[in-house]
C-alpha cells in the first residue's frame, strides 16, 4: 500500500512546447538574414570600406573623438560633483547658483550650445582682466576648446543630478559614523560619502560617457576634426558616402563596445562589499590561516 | 574629581519643541552611567549633543573642560570651525542603534580608517593596534570581511571597535542592542561589560535595565527633556522616589 503511494508521488514534469514563442524567435532570424542579405546586394563596395577603415585620416579622427570624449566627461564630472555639492549647500545664494547652472546648460541643445561657444568672439572680442591681459578671443576660442566647453559644461550640468541623486542615496548614519570619528565634512566626503554613491553614480555615469562618444560627432560643425568630419573630407573627395559612412559607424561601435566592458569592471570595482558571495571567496583567500 | 563630562543648563529646540530642559549632568573618568527612560524622552537626543551632531540652543556642554562646539571670549560664544568640530569629537567615541559601519570598507579597514586618515598615525601601526581591538571584540578572524557578511551582533562589536580605536576619554551608546535579535543583543552587552570593567568612561543609553544593575555605576531617568532622577541602580531601579520612574521600572522589569 505504502509503495504504491510512493510510485504514484513520483511524478514526471513536462517542460511546455512554447511553439509560439520559438516560431516568433524563427521569424525574427529570417528577417534579420533578409536585412543582411539585402545591404549585401545593395550598393556598397565593401573593399573601399576596408581599405578606409585603417586609413590615416580615420584614425586621426579616432583619436580626436576619444580625447574629446575624455576631456568632455573629465570636465562634466568635475563640474557636476562641484556644481551637486553647491546644490546642497546650506547657503542659499550658492544653491540658487547651482541651480541656476543646472537650469541653463540642461535647456539649451548641446548643438547650439557649441555654436554660441565657437562664435564667442562676436560678443566679446577679447578676454582678459582689463588692461593687464588681454588676448583676442578668436585665438583662444580654437574648434577643440569650444567643442570641449560646449560639451563639457552641459555634461556637468546632467551629472550635477546624477551625482546628487548618488549622494542622497547613502544613509545620514554614514556621514554621522565619520564625524563620530572626527572626520571633517570634506574628508567625510571624499573617503565614506562619495565612494559608496559611486555604486549608484556609475551605472548612469558611464551610459552618459557612451553618450558622449557620439554626441562628439556634434563638434563637426565647429570644426573639430573627430572621425565623422574626417570620413566626411575623405568622401568628399572621392564621393563613396556611404562606405565611409559605414568605416565611421564601425569605429563608434568599437569605442562603445569597448566602454561597455570597461564600464562593467568599474560597476564591479565600486560594488566592493555588497557582493556578498563574491567577496567572501576573497576573503577566504586573504586571511592567513 | 574633576569632570570628564558636564552639562550645565542645556537646552535644545526642535522647532517649536522642547527636547532638552535644564539638563545637568556631570561624571567622572571610569564611570559607568546609563540613561533610560521612555522614547522621546531625550536620551538619544542628549547623547548626540555631547558629541556634536546635535547642536544645542542654551547652556553648554564640557569635555574634558573644553566647551564642546564653541569658543569663549568673555561673556560670548563664538562657533568653532568643521576642523575644530572634528578634533572635539575624536575625544569621545560613539556607537549608534544602527551600526553604521562602512560598508564599502573591510572590517579592518573600518577599524583602522580614524587612526589612519583622521589621526594620520601609520597604516601598520594602525592595523596592529586594529587587529589587538578586535581580539578584545572577539572577531579577529573577520577583520577580512566586508560588514554585510557580519551578523548585527557582530558589526556591532566591529563598530565598538572602530570607535575604540580613536583612544577617546569617553564611549557614548545609543541604544547599542535596540537594532538587534534578541539571541544576539548577549554578545554585545558582554563586550561593554568588559570595557566597563578595563575602566572605560562609558554612557549608555539603553532599554536593558539588566545591564544597568550589573554594570552602571549610576543611572539616570529622563522624561520629556527632563533628567528626573539620578542614583544608583539600586535607588532608581529598586525604590525611585519619583512617581514616573516607579510606573516605568515597574513595567519593564
Amino acid at each position: 500500500m505504502s509503495q504504491s503511494s510512493a510510485s504514484e508521488l513520483r511524478l514526471e514534469v513536462v517542460p511546455p512546447k512554447k511553439i509560439g514563442t520559438n516560431l516568433l524567435a524563427a521569424v525574427c532570424i529570417l528577417l534579420v538574414l533578409l536585412i543582411a542579405r539585402s545591404f549585401w546586394h545593395g550598393q556598397i563596395e565593401w573593399s573601399v570600406v576596408k581599405e578606409n577603415l585603417f586609413a590615416r585620416p580615420v584614425l586621426i579622427g579616432l583619436i580626436s573623438t576619444i580625447s574629446m570624449t575624455f576631456a568632455a566627461m573629465g570636465l562634466g564630472i568635475f563640474l557636476g560633483v562641484g556644481a551637486a555639492i553647491m546644490r546642497m549647500s546650506e547657503n542659499r545664494v550658492i544653491r540658487y547658483i547651482a541651480i541656476g547652472y543646472i537650469w541653463l546648460f540642461r535647456g539649451v541643445p548641446a548643438l547650439l550650445q557649441l555654436l554660441l561657444w565657437f562664435n564667442l568672439a562676436l560678443i566679446f572680442p577679447t578676454i582678459g582682466f582689463g588692461d593687464t591681459f588681454s588676448v583676442r578671443t578668436v585665438d583662444v576660442m580654437t574648434p577643440f576648446v569650444a567643442a570641449l566647453l560646449g560639451l563639457g559644461i552641459q555634461q556637468g550640468a546632467y551629472t550635477a543630478e546624477v551625482v546628487r541623486a548618488g549622494i542622497l542615496s547613502i544613509d545620514k548614519g554614514q556621514a554621522e559614523a565619520a564625524a563620530a570619528i572626527g572626520m571633517t565634512r570634506f574628508r567625510t566626503l571624499q573617503r565614506i560619502v562619495l565612494p559608496q554613491a559611486m555604486r549608484v553614480i556609475v551605472p548612469p555615469i558611464g551610459n552618459e560617457t557612451i553618450g558622449m562618444i557620439k554626441l562628439t560627432s556634434l563638434a563637426s560643425v565647429v570644426q573639430y576634426s573627430e572621425i565623422l568630419r574626417k570620413v566626411q573630407e575623405v568622401y568628399y573627395v572621392n564621393s563613396r558616402v556611404i562606405e565611409l559612412l559605414i568605416v565611421a559607424t564601425f569605429w563608434y561601435m568599437v569605442l562603445v563596445t569597448i566602454f561597455s566592458i570597461a564600464q562593467f569592471y568599474i560597476e564591479r570595482h565600486f560594488s566592493q562589499g555588497w557582493g556578498a558571495a563574491r567577496t567572501s571567496e576573497k576573503t577566504k583567500a586573504e586571511v592567513p590561516a | 574629581m574633576k569632570p570628564i563630562i558636564e552639562a550645565r543648563q542645556v537646552q535644545k529646540h526642535f522647532g517649536q519643541n522642547h527636547v532638552l530642559k535644564d539638563i545637568e549632568f556631570a561624571m567622572g573618568k571610569g564611570e559607568v552611567v546609563s540613561i533610560i527612560g521612555p522614547s522621546g524622552s531625550g536620551k538619544s537626543t542628549f547623547l548626540r549633543c555631547i558629541n556634536q551632531l546635535e547642536t544645542i540652543d542654551g547652556g553648554y556642554i564640557s569635555v574634558n573642560g573644553e566647551i564642546v562646539g564653541y569658543r569663549r571670549q568673555g561673556n560670548k560664544l563664538y562657533h568653532l570651525s568643521d576642523r575644530e568640530v572634528a578634533r572635539q569629537r575624536q575625544a569621545v567615541g560613539m556607537v549608534f542603534q544602527r551600526f553604521n559601519l562602512f560598508p564599502h570598507k573591510t572590517v579592518l579597514g573600518n577599524v583602522i580608517e580614524g587612526p589612519v586618515v583622521v589621526q594620520r598615525r601609520t597604516v601598520a601601526e594602525s592595523k596592529d593596534e586594529a587587529m589587538a581591538l578586535l581580539e578584545t571584540v572577539g572577531l579577529a578572524e573577520k577583520a577580512l570581511a566586508y560588514p554585510a557578511q557580519l551578523s548585527g551582533g557582530q558589526q556591532q562589536r566591529v563598530a565598538i571597535a572602530r570607535s575604540l580605536a580613536m583612544k577617546p576619554d569617553a564611549m557614548l551608546f545609543d541604544e547599542p542592542t535596540s537594532a538587534l535579535d534578541p539571541e544576539l543583543v548577549g554578545e554585545v552587552l558582554g563586550v561593554m561589560k568588559t570595557l566597563a570593567a578595563m575602566g572605560t568612561t562609558m554612557i549608555v543609553v539603553t532599554h536593558e535595565i539588566g545591564f544597568c544593575r550589573e554594570v552602571a555605576n549610576r543611572v539616570a531617568f529622563m522624561d520629556q527633556g527632563r533628567i528626573v532622577e539620578e542614583g544608583s541602580p539600586d535607588d532608581i531601579l529598586k525604590s525611585p522616589k519619583n512617581q514616573r520612574v516607579r510606573s516605568f521600572v515597574s513595567a519593564v522589569l
